[in-house]
């Protein structure tokens, strides 16, 4: 191995090719790599809607991009190493290489053909880009059917292996081994010695072609170790640290699991890890549609679940009738709406921020529900369980918002005690509890009993009309004013039991920076960075969003300047200064269907300061 | 696979009265609601089911406001979604009796997909649907059911909407249950929904109801006194299908499609009429017999009534194979599972 490494606190490298070309496992690989060898890391996958698009155009191409090092928040802006697979990548991900990247190209793939498809009417390699990035041309292709043909291997099979030869040269450049891909590859396809031998021989081949290049060894990087809390960690998705979530709630309450859900990107993945898990008493019911996904969720927890359903701002739509017939019933309820850009079909595989109304107004009628967002890919997990504690202790549906970016990328996860979480006390209702009434309630909370059926002597209806305190329908105007109260009421009060809010960067600045949900690691880096560079910035991160944490206005009110930054036009912004009018806000919006960059916050709050 | 059974029968013995619940009924006086709510009030204390155990679940429409007048657990919940809601609450506790109830617009307009996936998945629910021909509680709009040509509110010129026949829609969707009564004639609907709470499934029952305000007399035709007897058959399983005020008429099956003949006539003997059996699998009888009309007579009592493994059964079952032999005994494994690491 070369000797001149560069040692930085953090690199970033983005993998692209077609979307057959296996680019998420190559990315997946070297994160959990990465993670298992010291790293902090944060993923993104930015792929396409399309399964297949046709071969070696733009539609095609997938990306995966990996951030490890020390202090990693996000999954980084721009890359330090770009791995294109096919001109088509090449084309479209140049954009996200750094000045003086490492490009590697596969240049097999650089036949008139393929270069046409993408676009190019003439030689991409100009001196100009030579000049501006160092780009390896590297025989992917050849190099990996060599190896084929020379274990015997079909042209299929080793046609797939293209991603390690890539991956292999990674390896080499970022100064890692090839240990824990071997062991993966064991693992993987442990049934499938051939497959495992070829694999491992591309990935080396890989790994000794980086070594014999000069070019490269002159970019070795090595990103610095994490400093991370002592514990035990794991590398997790949003959406499967959502569901586990779900399941370590559903252990602690002692009810069980059910989960209504119909398949809808970029949310499917929650339902896909649940129903693995029968073992541990998930209920999942993959239902005929959206509708009957909430239904089925608010008739299981009628009948004593904690029940959930997971969706997008497509699906959310659909539901909103049943959710206002949920906060009618004033049953536990747990939605977990995977946000991507909108309206309608949108876009499906992108990121966005842009249910936050419809989730706090798309109703009929007042109808007041809680909504949380996630703000972290691991800390999905936590906020699935807060949702879960939410709704079965306050008898009320939870919005869960978490976002693609959060849901399909991955972090390091603190792997938790399931004893050592919040306690979880449902309201259950004692049997032939004389005094039992279905909208009988707590003095403190305002939430009221759940008496299940099969719970003797408690039997009792409820529905979408009108109720009064003891049960039976009511269409009297004071009684209908007052199950109004109750229920907003009720929604209020959950704010007693929430953390003030915190405000982290400099609290004595001028200028207080406001966000919520998945954006926290760009935001976190941006004001963290500007901070260092001696200028002064605030910060909050809102995670409850209704209620507020109770504390919200006097913070706000403490600034001279704030900016809410969010991936919508600024719902969130609305949304606070129907609260606080007294408090002048500016907003800092982006709707591309991507998360926010550093860079760009940086130069947002640094134009503030400045004005 | 052993058939499991996951309602638990009741320790004492109920009466009707034990059902009744403490609300004023609200349907109009005349209703065939009325009879059909004596009915199922009939019926309970026959399933033998524990009584906190049964779950009462509606949409929207005259029909929904039943969980309101029977004492039981019960949810009436929005237009169309009585299937989804009780699917939802048989899945979380497979001990529920769980009753589904809807009109004609509930359960095949807006809520048409809700009943055929019910009906798909045969879990063990017991569905009934008033069918009045006709949208009740919104003063008279055809629904899916209204005869064609019908003259209502927003047909004024005569529907050109081609009606479902509920039968039909079940066979097509595998139903393994099918029946049909009259609100006229409450006994027999007692004894359909007895069956169809027995029934290890999803059971339809479709009971023609008549709405004395919107759609007064739609079932007439077959209904009426003077002609039931001749325009109805009950059928029995394993009995010839004879009908008739002389009981002297009978169905044959005549190669091609269903006859109705005379016994005594033309050489008809009652070894040519055809005996019901409500078990074969193919539904092909079952749906001529479901479709009947015209110069049939209309089919009442249990059409069709096959065994298959119920959806709830095929769920519990894989619930304890999952938990007996799954690798993770609590959460805890779960997150400790695959590559982790200490710091």
């Amino acid at each position: 191995m070369a000797d001149n490494i560069i040692r930085k606190e953090d690199i970033v490298v983005r993998f692209a090719g077609d979307s057959g070309d296996g680019m998420q496992l190559s990315g997946t690989l070297f994160s959990d790599a990465s993670a298992l060898t010291g790293n902090d890391i944060a993923t993104f996958p930015d792929y396409p809607a399309e399964i297949r698009a046709p071969h070696n155009t733009i539609a095609g191409v997938s990306g995966y991009q990996v951030h490890v090092g020390n202090h990693i928040y996000s999954s980084g802006d721009k890359c330090d190493i770009l791995v294109a697979m096919n001109p088509a990548s090449f084309k479209s991900n140049l954009k996200w290489a750094k000045k003086g990247a490492v490009v590697i190209v596969d240049i097999d793939t650089f036949t008139d053909e393929a270069m046409s498809k993408a676009g190019y009417t003439s030689d991409p390699f100009t001196d100009e880009l030579e000049r501006e990035y160092a780009i390896v041309k590297a025989p992917v292709t050849s190099f990996t059917e060599r190896i084929g043909k020379e274990q015997g291997a079909d042209k299929k099979v080793y046609e797939k292996c293209r991603n390690m030869f890539a991956l292999g040269i990674i390896f080499y450049m970022t100064h890692k081994t090839l240990d824990q891909t071997f062991a993966y590859l064991e693992r993987k396809f442990a049934k499938k010695p051939d497959v495992v031998k070829l694999n491992k021989a591309v990935l080396t081949e890989g790994y000794e072609y980086a070594d014999k290049v000069e070019l490269i060894h002159s970019h070795i990087i090595e990103a610095a170790h994490a400093e991370m809390p002592k514990g035990r960690y794991r590398n997790i998705t949003g959406n499967v640290a959502t569901a586990w979530g779900l399941l370590a709630a559903a252990e602690r309450s002692g009810r069980r699991l059910f989960l209504g859900s119909y398949p809808i990107t970029p949310a499917t993945d929650v339902m896909v890890e649940l129903a693995k898990h029968k073992a541990l008493g998930a209920r999942v019911f993959q239902a005929e549609d959206e509708i009957a996904g909430v239904c089925s969720a608010i008739g299981a927890s009628y009948a004593g679940a904690l029940a959930c359903t997971s969706t997008s701002g497509p699906g959310l739509s659909l539901k909103s009738e049943a959710l206002g017939l949920a906060v009618m019933v004033e049953l536990p309820l747990v939605v977990v709406d995977v946000q991507r850009g909108g309206p309608s079909t949108g876009l499906p595989t992108k990121t966005e921020q842009s249910d936050l109304n419809q989730a706090l107004y798309g109703r009929n009628g007042e109808a007041p529900l809680v909504v949380v967002a996630a703000s972290s890919s691991a800390n999905c997990f936590y906020w699935a369980y807060n949702a879960a504690k939410i709704a079965l202790e306050h008898m009320t549906p939870v919005i869960l918002l978490t976002d693609g970016y959060l849901g399909n990328g991955s972090q390091l996860f603190r792997i938790p005690k399931v004893a050592d979480l919040p306690s979880i006390t449902p309201r259950l209702a004692k049997p032939n509890d004389p005094n039992y009434r279905p909208f009988r309630r707590d003095p403190e909370t305002f939430a009221r009993e759940w008496a299940l059926p099969g719970m003797e002597g408690l039997s009792h209806r409820v529905g979408g009309l009108e109720k009064c305190p003891d049960g039976p329908l009511s269409t009297d105007p004071e009684n209908h004013a007052l199950m109004t109260y109750n229920r907003q009421e009720k929604v209020n009060r959950v704010a007693n039991d929430i953390p003030d809010q915190e405000v982290t960067g400099n609290p004595d600045a001028d200028l207080l920076v406001v966000g919520w949900g998945g954006t926290a690691g760009a935001l976190t880096l941006a004001v963290e960075e500007l901070n260092n560079e001696g200028k002064k910035v605030a910060y909050t991160h809102f995670n409850y969003i209704c209620p507020l944490p109770k504390n919200t206005g006097d913070i706000l009110r403490k600034y001279k300047k704030i900016v809410v930054c969010e991936l919508n036009n600024g719902q969130f912004a609305g949304y606070l200064r129907t609260q606080f009018p007294e408090c002048p806000m500016k907003q800092y919006n982006k709707v591309m269907g991507l998360p926010f960059e550093v860079g760009e916050l940086k130069d947002c709050f640094t134009k503030i300061l400045g004005e | 696979m052993a058939e499991r059974h996951f309602v638990p029968k009741a320790e004492c013995e109920y009466t009707k009265a034990d059902f009744q619940s403490d609300q004023m009924v609200k349907w109009c006086p005349g209703c065939g609601d009325h009879a059909i709510l004596a009915a199922l009030l009939n019926t309970f204390p026959k399933t033998g089911h524990k009584k906190e155990n049964i779950l009462m679940v509606s949409g929207i429409g005259c029909s929904s406001r039943i969980p309101y007048y029977v004492d039981t657990y019960g949810f009436h919940s929005i237009h169309g979604r009585a299937c989804a809601i009780a699917t939802g609450a048989k899945l979380a506790n497979p001990a529920l009796s769980v009753w589904v109830n809807m009109g004609d617009g509930d359960s095949m307009a807006i809520g048409g997909n809700h009943l055929i996936h019910a009906v798909r998945r045969n879990q063990d629910l017991n569905i009934t649907i008033f069918n009045n021909e006709i949208y009740g509680l919104t003063k008279g709009q055809y629904s899916p059911t209204t005869k064609f040509g019908q003259v209502t509110k927003t047909s004024p010129f005569g529907t050109i909407d081609y009606p479902f026949n509920p039968g039909e829609l079940v066979m097509g969707a595998q139903g393994t249950f099918f029946a049909r009564a009259l609100d006229c004639v409450p006994g027999l609907t007692t004894d359909i929904m007895t069956r169809a709470a027995q029934h290890d499934g999803t059971s339809v029952v479709e009971v023609l109801q008549n709405c004395m305000i919107f759609n007064d007399k739609t079932h007439a035709a077959i209904t009426d006194r003077a002609v039931r007897d001749d325009r109805t058959i009950v059928l029995e399983h394993g009995k010839p299908m004879i009908f008739g005020k002389e009981k002297n008429k009978g169905l044959r099956f005549n190669g091609r499609c269903l006859e109705a003949v005379t016994i005594g006539e033309n050489g008809i003997t009652l070894d040519d009429i055809m005996i019901h059996d409500e078990t074969t699998e193919d539904a092909g009888i079952h749906m001529m017999l479901a479709r009947m009309s015209g110069d049939l007579p209309v089919a009442l009592g249990v059409i069709r009534n096959v065994k298959k493994v119920s959806y709830t059964q095929l769920y519990e079952d894989q619930m304890d194979e999952c938990m007996a032999n799954g690798k993770y005994k609590c959460v805890d494994d779960l997150l400790n599972s695959g590559d982790t690491w200490e710091v």
